[in-house]
């Protein structure tokens, strides 16, 4: 079928596959972050896309302080592994330390307010970032040092691939297998899924729903630190205005999917990717965005719950 | 589905309200105290206030930042006394943080602010064709002279083909002229990129994108006709989503169109610097072309200099400050002594705007904002200033300059070099 698509669409056709799939699974790993914690305290944390902008920032800042970036986000061609390592490991921590600390102070006091009150203080927060990342780094658009190569490994082939497009699916996708494995089979995991289903009945068989809940902003704030990394390794700019338009996206993916689904937020996230790689290509790159949020549309008509939402249908 | 241009237009609703409660009743704004001027004429006695409205948050930073300071040292010029006054200047932003560019309601607030405060003479700015179009309307009702550094839409001042059917008279509610600027117009940059693009990059096939607003869009379709005139081929013409984060997709589409050249048609801050960036992501080796909304230093950190050296051309209206002759060379110099940076592009016009204002008032000496229009809207023969040479430049019946120069440069080296210069 693929091949019967290429010969009318052209033979870049796999090539927009490819793009669409990498920056699909980027939006997925933030979506991630925003589908765990509606899943467990129904709450739509807007700030998540800023916080994913603050982790891309401390990325860069890691490369300055290590030498392998200049200051104007130049790669100096030092140490460009051992960097993207350290970045890996202080973007997640900096980004699940900083998402812990904000559902501690300002949405754990409004646990048992009316809905709105958590919402609108996530929006507040969503501000707040925002402002940190204009102090921190300017209102410029940033250069992220370019510590991956792009040169094409494929030559002459259909698809050309890169080592950037290497990099994403070589990160994402053990991240989302193991968050799949972790929360299918371990008991943290088991006491997540418990306290989504009834927070009042996984209380009283024992469970820690504090701690449940804490976990659960960590972990979602990890995604979001680790999509901060190779989202800028991957596209080379980052800006404090970046975690609003990606924010949005993940978001929507999350609500395609089904939000408080995982699998649904991968899914959601893929489809949004390749709507807006073949929109761009086929319809015209003005009308991608509307495209992704009339496909939205569609689809929530036939299925409010979201492709695959059903197992949400007790969170009303 | 944008909350924050939705927070931005209801704060924007606010501040009018605001401005005008504070105008109404006849004080001065800013707390000065209204002093014990009396009688006929409002406002603090023997002062004259100049503002601009730039954008003075977001990437435009670095460009405004050189045309404040050449206002600044124009004003040194005078040591701050003409005739007199003394003129107090207020240096205004019409970007918000939220938006990260310029904003139409802040725009239109500056402009009510600067109609409201009886002390302000002259209106600097905007730096956007687009916060032209918000602001004009309101300092034309008042009859405040605004003179902008930077906007080159042709339609703010004239009609010519391709501009809308009602400009520029939809600018001019109260009839009258209280618009000039000292920077030639897109119905000169758009065209000669054309001639540039088919005469020196031999150019055959052309891919043109525009950032859907007023000045990029504008740029892009007088550039198109030129090119349809020259008989270049048109392979792609399309508008991009600027809140878009990258553009590989776009970039493989045009790579399988395998184009001479791309044109974007578009700012800096309209996502100039991701286009040429993913250009050389997804393997597009043509030259990229781009109006002076890009001639800044901003749009070379953005993309990287690496992904610009030899392949990225850039217009500007006039000359590159290193071309610069006499007076000019004299204020580039002098410049770079004072700031240690060399200027942007626009900080010649910058100075030149508050040079063109502040002679207006010496000769007037007068506070009253009628007569200095008047006198500013004549200038003729200007030499005042840096950008004039030895015949200096004047206002023409629409107000734009009679200056009407062109360059185009090529980034080497992270630098602009210029390339070629068109006088017409």
């Amino acid at each position: 079928m693929l091949d019967s698509l290429a010969t009318a669409l052209g033979p870049a056709f796999y090539q927009y596959l490819l793009i669409g799939l990498v920056t699909g699974l980027l939006y997925a790993l933030i979506a991630l972050g925003y589908t765990m914690v509606y899943g467990i305290i129904e709450l739509i944390n807007f700030a998540h896309g800023d916080l994913f902008m603050l982790g891309s920032f401390l990325a860069l800042q890691v490369a300055i302080w290590v030498g392998a970036a200049t200051a104007t986000g130049e790669a100096t061609g030092a140490a460009a592994l051992p960097t993207i390592l350290l970045m890996l490991v202080a973007a997640p921590v900096f980004c699940a330390g900083l998402n812990v600390t904000v559902d501690r102070v300002v949405y754990k006091p409004l646990r048992n307010a009316p809905k709105l009150a958590p919402l609108v203080s996530a929006i507040g927060v969503s501000f707040i970032f925002m402002n940190i990342g204009v102090f921190w780094m300017g209102t410029y658009d940033l250069n992220f040092p370019k510590l991956v190569p792009q040169d094409n490994l494929t030559p002459g082939a259909r698809i050309a691939l890169n080592y950037k497009h290497i990099m994403v699916l070589a990160v994402t996708l053990p991240v989302m297998v193991a968050l799949t494995v972790f929360v299918r089979y371990t008991s943290l995991g088991k006491a997540m899924r418990a306290t989504a289903q009834n927070p009042t009945a996984a209380q009283l068989m024992g469970i820690n729903v504090d701690r449940v809940i804490a976990a659960t902003f960590a972990i979602g704030g990890g995604l979001g630190g680790v999509a901060a990394v190779v989202y800028g390794l991957y596209n080379n700019t980052v800006g404090y205005m970046m975690g609003f338009q990606t924010g949005l996206y993940a978001f929507t993916a999350a609500v395609l999917g089904g939000i408080g689904n995982i699998p649904g937020a991968v899914l959601g996230g893929i489809i949004i990717g390749l709507v807006r790689s073949l929109g761009s290509a086929y319809v015209g790159e003005q009308w991608s965005e509307a495209l992704i949020f009339a496909i939205l549309i569609v689809i929530l008509i036939f299925r409010p719950n979201g492709i695959l939402g059903a197992r949400t249908r007790e969170k009303v | 589905m944008n909350r924050r241009k939705f927070l931005g237009a209801a704060a924007a609703a606010a501040v009018p309200a605001l401005v005008t409660g504070c105008g109404g009743g006849g004080s001065t704004d800013d707390g000065k105290g209204g002093g014990g001027g009396g009688g006929a004429a409002p406002g603090t006695p023997g002062v004259i206030r100049i503002v601009s409205s730039l954008p003075r948050t977001g990437s435009a930073k670095g460009q405004t930042n050189t045309i404040v300071n050449g206002i600044q040292m124009a004003i040194e010029d005078y040591g701050g006394k003409v005739g007199d006054f003394k003129i107090e200047y207020s240096d205004w932003d019409d970007a918000t943080a939220a938006s990260g560019s310029w904003d139409g309601p802040t725009e239109k607030a500056n402009a009510q602010k600067a109609v409201a405060d009886p002390d302000v003479m002259a209106y600097i700015g905007p730096y956007n064709s687009n916060a032209a179009k918000v602001s004009m309307p309101e300092l034309n009702e008042a009859g405040l002279l605004q003179v902008s550094p930077a906007v080159t839409w042709p339609g703010l001042t004239k009609k010519i083909k391709g501009v809308a059917p009602d400009e520029p008279e939809k600018y001019r509610p109260a009839k009258k002229k209280n618009f000039c600027r000292v920077c030639t117009t897109d119905d000169l940059q758009g065209p000669l990129a054309a001639d540039f693009a088919a005469e020196v990059l031999k150019a055959k096939r052309v891919y043109i994108l525009n950032d859907k607003e007023l000045y990029g869009e504008g740029l892009a379709k007088l550039f198109r006709q030129r090119c349809e005139e020259l008989k270049l081929e048109i392979v792609g013409d399309e508008g991009i989503n600027t809140t878009s984060i990258e553009f590989g997709g776009l970039m493989t589409k045009i790579k399988g169109l395998n184009p001479d050249l791309v044109y974007f048609g578009g700012t800096t801050q309209s996502k100039g610097g991701q286009v040429a960036k993913d250009m050389v992501g997804a393997g597009l080796t043509c030259p990229i072309l781009a109006p002076d909304g890009c001639y800044e230093q901003a749009f070379i950190d953005s993309a990287g200099a690496a992904n610009l050296n030899g392949r990225a051309y850039v217009s500007i209206v006039g000359l590159d400050p290193s071309q610069l002759t006499g007076k000019g060379a004299e204020f580039v110099k002098r410049y770079k002594e004072k700031y240690k940076t060399a200027p942007e592009a626009f900080a010649l016009y910058g100075y030149e705007c508050a040079k063109v204002v502040l002679e207006a008032i010496k000769k007037v000496n007068k506070k009253d904002r009628e007569a200095i229009l008047k006198e500013v809207l004549a200038t003729k023969n200007f030499t005042a200033g840096a950008v004039g040479g030895a015949e200096g430049w004047g206002f023409d019946n629409n107000g734009d300059t009679t200056l009407r120069q062109v360059t185009i440069s090529v980034v080497e080296n992270g630098k602009f070099v210029p390339k070629k210069t068109v006088t017409k």
